[in-house]
């Protein structure tokens, strides 16, 4: 049992980095706007809040650095999507091989540097007397960073943001039909750019939870292929930001499967059989195309993608 | 609605695109450390040339590295002893040019054809896999010199270099032997190459010489280069009950799952204290510029052997084990000094029989000394390592 509980408690650690790539993912989608960009936005935010980190000594400043800098990716990809109307698939490529190009050149002076001791002391690991004796989740949800509770906290207002104000509403319509918000006086232009913009924002954060928390070094390329990950869980989770805590936790509890079972005898109708583990990191992506085929035959309404997704919106055209 | 489902398949196939280029860097970075893995038989074979040499000034040297010098690992301790070869030899820092990120495919041999455009008459290439390329230039190009570590095709001026770092991996797994309490260690590989079962074999032996009775459990990560998840397998180690962890994959995320975990770690590649103050103990360690000293000197007097293969230990400088922590507890130092010294003398060869695989199966009999051939096609692991190469 305690072993299930640790398990479970690397499983939110290493979900965390997944969980806010996903919340920006989700973001910049439910405008309509498919950014492929993720990777490279973590990227940008991981060695920003690092530099920061290590300049200040203060984590909320490094946390703001690190999203200023996924902003400041998602920035270009907006006025390239939005004002110039480009290809979303190919700008947000092209945003992760910039991220990941200029991340390594910025980092170049940062490698094996280590971080001022207050960081670590604010952002490592709090435990939460009481709810963290709760068995079996105890340790995954209350004896975590402060970095994972805001992640969840995160997207647990996301999810009422998006469907219980009216600007979240808008921001749906947008997402859905920019003709039509369009035409009942919703300024689709800037609505993307601030979705757009936070979602950058968000995975900027995702990324320095990297360099701040959970390695806390700098390392050329720190995310490898967590901003992937975080794509694919967008569709997973159906554009809902809570299924994607769940997504998050899950695909973070599959990284770390591979160690548990490694050394495990299996015997199955007698036979021992091994799981490899490259079998285990295929299968976020191949559950991700599963869930696809199942929502689109499913037709429910609310699981499926937003229908102006990856089309540009031409104002004129309406 | 087809649009849309169109539109969503080609996003998925970018994405499916994108997965494997994400899993395309990790494998050449796999290569990189891969390089490791390879070969070069007895040290230093290979017969004397008598070429003018090359005067100190008119030296142009190129590096070929297979990752980034950011990795804190294997590109980025090349680029180290490229440094102490430029200060050692006295050399000016514009005298090499480095190029990273080198792919072991034919871009390797347009890199290297382009480095001679640019002057350079003494090049090196760092990964197994550059090796056939850096092959087919140095036949074009006999006025230039060539190395190439951890490869197996030598050339009259290609010659191969390589550390025999399991003398260093014996001394670092008799620290770990004596700092665990629970005899429970845990061990982050990356890829099942011999170089790597070579590693956790000596290791193992090193442990059981001071502690016959401790485990090293073994959890493969399958890349040289995961931040996130070699970090992630030391958790599940110590989750398990190892209160040390050694390594052999190239970030520093097991040490400091140590450190946060309150237990020990053992670091590979780099001196990495800073990293977790409280948890390092050591670290086998390579030093490519005893290598790199020697060669470019060897060049500069004209008397560099032609064709070598160079596997240095201990002795040659190009391995060592980095200095002791204080967190070693008393006498550590000690019976490392000692094993050391057995080793360099000779009187303390590491794969000595009699050897079991950790199966039960005898391997190698009683007095009986493996031969470097057998030691680089190593694929099985000793008795008292909990794991399997194939995983």
């Amino acid at each position: 049992m305690e072993a299930l509980e640790l398990y479970l408690q690397t499983a939110a650690q290493m979900g965390t980095p997944i969980l806010f790539g996903t919340l920006g993912g989700i973001l910049c989608e439910k405008v309509g706007h498919l950014n492929l960009g993720v990777e490279g936005m973590m990227l940008l935010g991981a060695v920003c809040g690092f530099m920061a980190g290590l300049a200040t000594g203060n984590p909320i400043l490094a946390i703001l650095a690190a999203g200023l800098a996924g902003a400041g990716g998602a920035l270009i990809y907006a006025f390239i999507t939005v004002t110039l109307q480009g290809n979303q698939n190919v700008t947000g490529l092209v945003l992760t091989t910039f991220g990941t190009g200029l991340s390594s050149f910025l980092g170049k002076d940062l490698v094996g540097q280590s971080l001022p001791d207050g960081i670590f002391a604010a952002l490592g690991p709090k435990e939460i007397p009481v709810l963290s004796d709760i068995p079996v989740v105890g340790k995954m949800l209350f004896h975590q960073s402060p970095y994972a509770t805001a992640g969840l906290v995160l997207a647990i207002l996301l999810y009422f943001y998006m469907n219980r104000t009216t600007m979240g509403l808008n921001m749906r319509a947008v997402g859905e039909n920019p003709g039509a918000a369009d035409a009942s006086g919703v300024n689709v232009t800037l609505y993307k750019y601030v979705h757009i913009l936070l979602g950058g924002f968000c995975c900027g954060v995702g990324g320095a939870y990297l360099t701040l928390v959970f390695v806390p070094r700098w390392q050329d390329e720190i995310t490898a292929g967590i901003g992937w990950i975080a794509v694919a869980l967008v569709i997973f989770a159906t554009w809902n930001p809570l299924k994607a805590i769940f997504g998050a936790y899950f695909f973070g509890a599959l990284r770390g499967l591979s160690f548990v079972i490694q050394n495990m005898d299996l015997t199955l109708f007698g036979h021992k059989i091994t799981i490899v583990s490259q079998f285990l990191d295929m299968i976020p992506y191949a559950a991700t195309i599963l869930v696809l085929v199942f929502i689109t035959r499913g037709k429910r309404a609310e699981n499926q993608a937003p229908r102006a997704l990856g089309l540009a919106y031409f104002r004129e055209e309406r | 609605m087809k649009k849309m489902l169109a539109m969503l398949m080609a996003a998925m196939m970018v994405l499916a695109l994108a997965a494997c280029g994400g899993t395309g860097s990790s494998s050449s970075s796999q290569a990189a450390s891969g390089s490791e893995a390879a070969s070069g038989s007895e040290a230093a074979s290979g017969s004397e040339t008598a070429s003018a040499g090359i005067p100190k000034e008119d030296l142009k040297i190129g590096f070929l590295y297979v990752g980034p010098v950011g990795d804190e690992g294997y590109s980025y301790a090349h680029d180290q002893g490229r440094k102490a070869m430029v200060e050692a030899l006295g050399l000016d820092e514009s005298q090499t040019l480095v190029v990273e990120n080198v792919p072991e495919t034919s871009d390797c041999e347009k890199t290297v054809r382009d480095l001679i455009d640019q002057g350079c008459n003494v090049i090196y290439a760092t990964s197994f896999g550059h090796g056939e390329w850096v092959d087919i230039v140095a036949k074009d190009h006999p006025e230039v010199y060539f190395g190439h570590a951890t490869g197996i095709l030598t050339e009259d001026n290609l010659s191969t270099y390589m550390g025999r770092a399991y003398e260093a991996r014996y001394l670092s797994g008799i620290v770990a032997g004596m700092n665990t309490k629970s005899g429970k260690i845990g061990y982050v590989a990356g890829v099942s190459i011999p170089e790597v079962v070579r590693g956790i074999d000596a290791f193992t032996l090193g442990v059981r010489s001071v502690n016959p009775e401790a485990t090293v459990e073994v959890l493969w990560t399958n890349q040289w280069y995961a931040p996130a998840d070699e970090k992630n397998a030391a958790q599940q180690l110590i989750n398990k009950g190892c209160d040390l962890i050694a390594q052999h994959c190239d970030t520093t995320g097991p040490q400091i799952a140590a450190q946060e975990a309150g237990v020990l770690a053992i670091g590979y590649n780099a001196s990495t204290l800073s990293a977790a103050p409280e948890a390092y103990l050591t670290a086998p360690l390579f030093h490519w510029d005893a290598y790199y000293t020697r060669d470019v000197q060897s060049i500069i007097d004209g008397t560099r052997p032609k064709g070598e293969r160079f596997w240095g230990g201990l002795t040659t400088g190009m391995v060592s084990l980095d200095d002791l922590s204080d967190n070693c507890v008393e006498g550590t130092a000690e019976a490392v000094e000692e094993a050391k010294a057995k080793i360099e003398s000779g009187e303390l060869f590491v794969f000595t029989g009699p050897l079991k695989d950790n199966e039960g199966n005898e391997v190698v009999a009683d007095g009986v000394k493996m031969t470097d051939d057998e030691m680089e096609s190593m694929m099985w692991l000793v008795e008292g390592v909990i794991g399997n190469v194939a995983a």
